[in-house]
């Protein structure tokens, strides 16, 4: 019985806490409920841009008073979300399949914000520095170079001393971005691991490889084993330091993973809608496996009784994003978009329309 | 009309607790449907083939959860098995030799410490430590070495099992009726013979109880073991080898998940999984009602 009473005692209190924030929250907004809904943005989706997008939308809060909430629920999350038009924009690691896109109630556009790569990071005695082709790459993970020493190995790096020893395989076994930039890579250099594998968020890896979750657990099985390689993420990669192989691009050059080398794998002829898959791109200096990420919106805003102050609030802060917020990116260690990308996207975002007009002026 | 009210206040009490257990009741059931209405579209693809296919291909929406039922079950009974012996010698150690006093008192706390750490710090502890062992002993067989794989997850998972199956079975023990042990000390029995003859038997039932309550938890403990198994969908070649759970790939792939089939094939692992600890825990039960008095 004293339990009971307790608990409708506790009952009774949250009751009131609720009540009375409910009371002086109305006090406050009354005069413009309207107004602060509208400078109230929601996004949900990948998580590989979550660090570089919360600090994005806490420097862009700063100066415009616009609230942006992102949940970083993971892509395919993102895009039911803008599917169901419960968030204001969505975003995605990969663009959006023609189904996907026949599935949305009305017509959506996406741009890309930023780049991120993986690189081959490995663990070896002495250290070396190592260069990789495209076949090298392909052969470790179809499980056909089983050994360091192997010749194809050391026709590439003559002055590394490689030792008898076997590979073992690490991947990233969580669903992610990073997984599918690295197959979709891998699927384009290689027509084995296009028909055996495919390229996916999740696929179904040759046999004796082993999978860590998140970068951290492939990173904790690489830096643990000695012969083990695997991919992560450039940005993990560089703060931990880890070692990294350079790898031969589409143009022939050995081009070494970084936000500068990124960012140039992009720097080639971007479609209207933005959406193409830059991997291998043949572009001079351009690190191969590096990708986009994107953001995903309707292109006619005026839908779910959305006001127009919200649709110019929500265009504003994403072409702020491509603009002065790209400056956020390299001390996140992410790549920003190159210059043709972004006028790419200046194009897409200023299609946006609100009853039929565009929502930028 | 005092009486009256207590009448009253035992009726309202016992409708509370009749309520309270329902709910319980009826929420697992509810559960179980939810679980599969959300699955049927997977059932419907993947067909019975399901639990014996080996094949777990997303990109081709092929997927069979074989290795994925095995190596659930692998890991969950070795580590029950790892566990047993350290759980038991606990048990009677602060049960039957040192039930009370002060140092006594700061091992059960500790033991039951374990309960609270968090299962990523069990799995990365893991990970830094108890992989690169595994990893030497493993170079010293002349086998793969990776570290990580079945047998490093038993371990990490036996740690975590043993506050669970310690406290009650410490406590079956504690309340081992005296006379009943008075009256084996008194036809000369030793100790030793005691506890095998006398306290083990007589709380057998409790004992299992314990084990059972262990093996659930092991069954669905995912965090640690996602880090530690090697996450690889093939039957295991030895004990050493890395595999894959039940529990491990809705936790790896479910957020990523595309596409009607494959996320619904995810929930039907998941359902999967509620029938299994289901029928091994009636399984369990059955064991306890045959083993006891």
């Amino acid at each position: 019985m004293k339990n009971s009473i307790v608990q409708s005692l506790a009952l009774a209190g949250i009751l009131a806490i609720g009540l009375s924030s409910c009371g002086s929250g109305g006090d406050k907004t009354t005069p413009n409920a309207a107004n602060d809904a509208d400078k109230q943005i929601l996004g949900a989706g990948a998580t590989f841009p979550y660090p570089l997008y919360s600090k994005m939308f806490s420097e862009y809060g700063k100066t415009s008073g616009i609230q942006t909430n992102y949940q970083s629920i993971g892509s395919g999350g993102g895009v039911k979300q803008i599917m169901n038009k419960t968030v204001d924009f969505g975003a995605s690691d990969a663009f959006l399949s023609d189904a996907d896109i026949k599935s949305m109630p009305a017509e959506v556009v996406e741009f890309p914000t930023c780049l991120g790569a993986d690189v081959i990071s490995y663990n070896l005695p002495g250290n070396p520095q190592l260069k990789m082709t495209p076949e090298i790459i392909a052969g470790i993970f179809l499980r056909n170079i089983t050994k360091w020493n192997d010749k194809k190995i050391a026709a590439e790096n003559p002055d590394a001393k490689l030792p008898d020893m076997d590979i073992t395989v690490a991947h990233r076994t969580d669903g992610s971005g990073t997984t599918f930039i690295f197959t979709d890579y891998l699927s384009k250099i290689s027509d084995d691991w296009k028909t055996k594998i495919g390229a996916g968020k999740s696929v179904n890896w040759p046999e004796g490889e082993l999978g860590g979750k998140g970068n951290e657990g492939v990173a904790g099985m690489i830096k643990q084993t000695p012969g083990t390689v695997g991919y992560i993420e450039l940005a993990y990669a560089l703060q931990n330091s880890m070692s990294i192989a350079s790898v031969k691009n589409a143009a022939g050059n050995y081009i070494t993973p970084t936000i500068q080398s990124t960012s140039l794998c992009a720097n080639g002829d971007i479609p209207a809608d933005t959406r193409i898959s830059i991997t291998n791109s043949n572009v001079d200096q351009g690190y191969p496996i590096s990708s986009f990420t994107w953001i995903i919106l309707y292109k006619e805003q005026n839908y779910n009784n959305r006001s127009k102050d919200k649709a110019t609030n929500l265009v504003k802060e994403l072409w702020w994003m491509i603009h002065e917020g790209q400056a956020q990116t390299a001390p996140l260690n992410y790549a920003p978009i190159p210059p043709k990308a972004v006028a790419a996207a200046e194009t897409i975002l200023k299609s946006v329309t609100y009853g039929g007009q565009p929502v930028l002026q | 009309m005092k009486n009256r009210w207590r009448v009253l206040e035992n009726k309202i009490f016992v409708r509370w607790l009749s309520i309270a257990a329902i709910t319980t009741m009826v929420l697992l059931l509810i559960f179980f449907i939810t679980l599969l209405i959300s699955s049927w579209p997977g059932i419907k693809a993947n067909g019975f083939g399901f639990l014996w296919g080996k094949t777990w291909d997303p990109v081709a929406n092929h997927f069979g959860m074989f290795p994925f039922l095995i190596g659930t079950l692998i890991t969950s009974f070795l580590s029950l098995l790892i566990s047993a012996p350290f759980s038991i010698a606990a048990a009677l150690f602060l049960g039957e030799f040192y039930p009370k006093g002060l140092i006594p008192n700061i091992f059960r706390n500790v033991i039951e410490l374990l309960a609270a750490i968090p299962s990523v710090v069990y799995g990365f502890w893991g990970l830094y430590t108890v992989a690169p062992l595994v990893s030497k002993l493993e170079m010293k067989m002349h086998m793969p070495a990776p570290g990580v794989g079945i047998f490093t997850a038993s371990i990490v998972l036996s740690i975590m099992l043993i506050p669970y199956s310690v406290s009650l079975i410490r406590q079956v023990i504690s309340m081992t009726p005296v006379a009943l042990k008075e009256a084996a000390y008194a036809l000369g029995s030793t100790r030793a013979e005691v506890i095998t003859k006398v306290i083990i038997p007589s709380n057998i039932s409790g004992i299992s109880a314990g084990f059972l309550l262990s093996l659930g938890r092991a069954l669905g403990e995912t965090m640690a073991v996602t880090i530690l198994i090697g996450n690889s969908p093939e039957l295991p070649h030895n004990i050493f080898s890395p595999s894959y759970t039940m529990a491990s790939v809705i936790a790896n792939e479910f957020t990523e998940a595309v596409g009607d089939v494959y996320l619904s094939t995810l929930i039907e692992v998941g359902l999967l999984l509620f029938v299994v600890t289901t029928i091994i825990n009636l399984i369990g039960r059955l064991i306890i009602k045959k083993v006891s008095y």
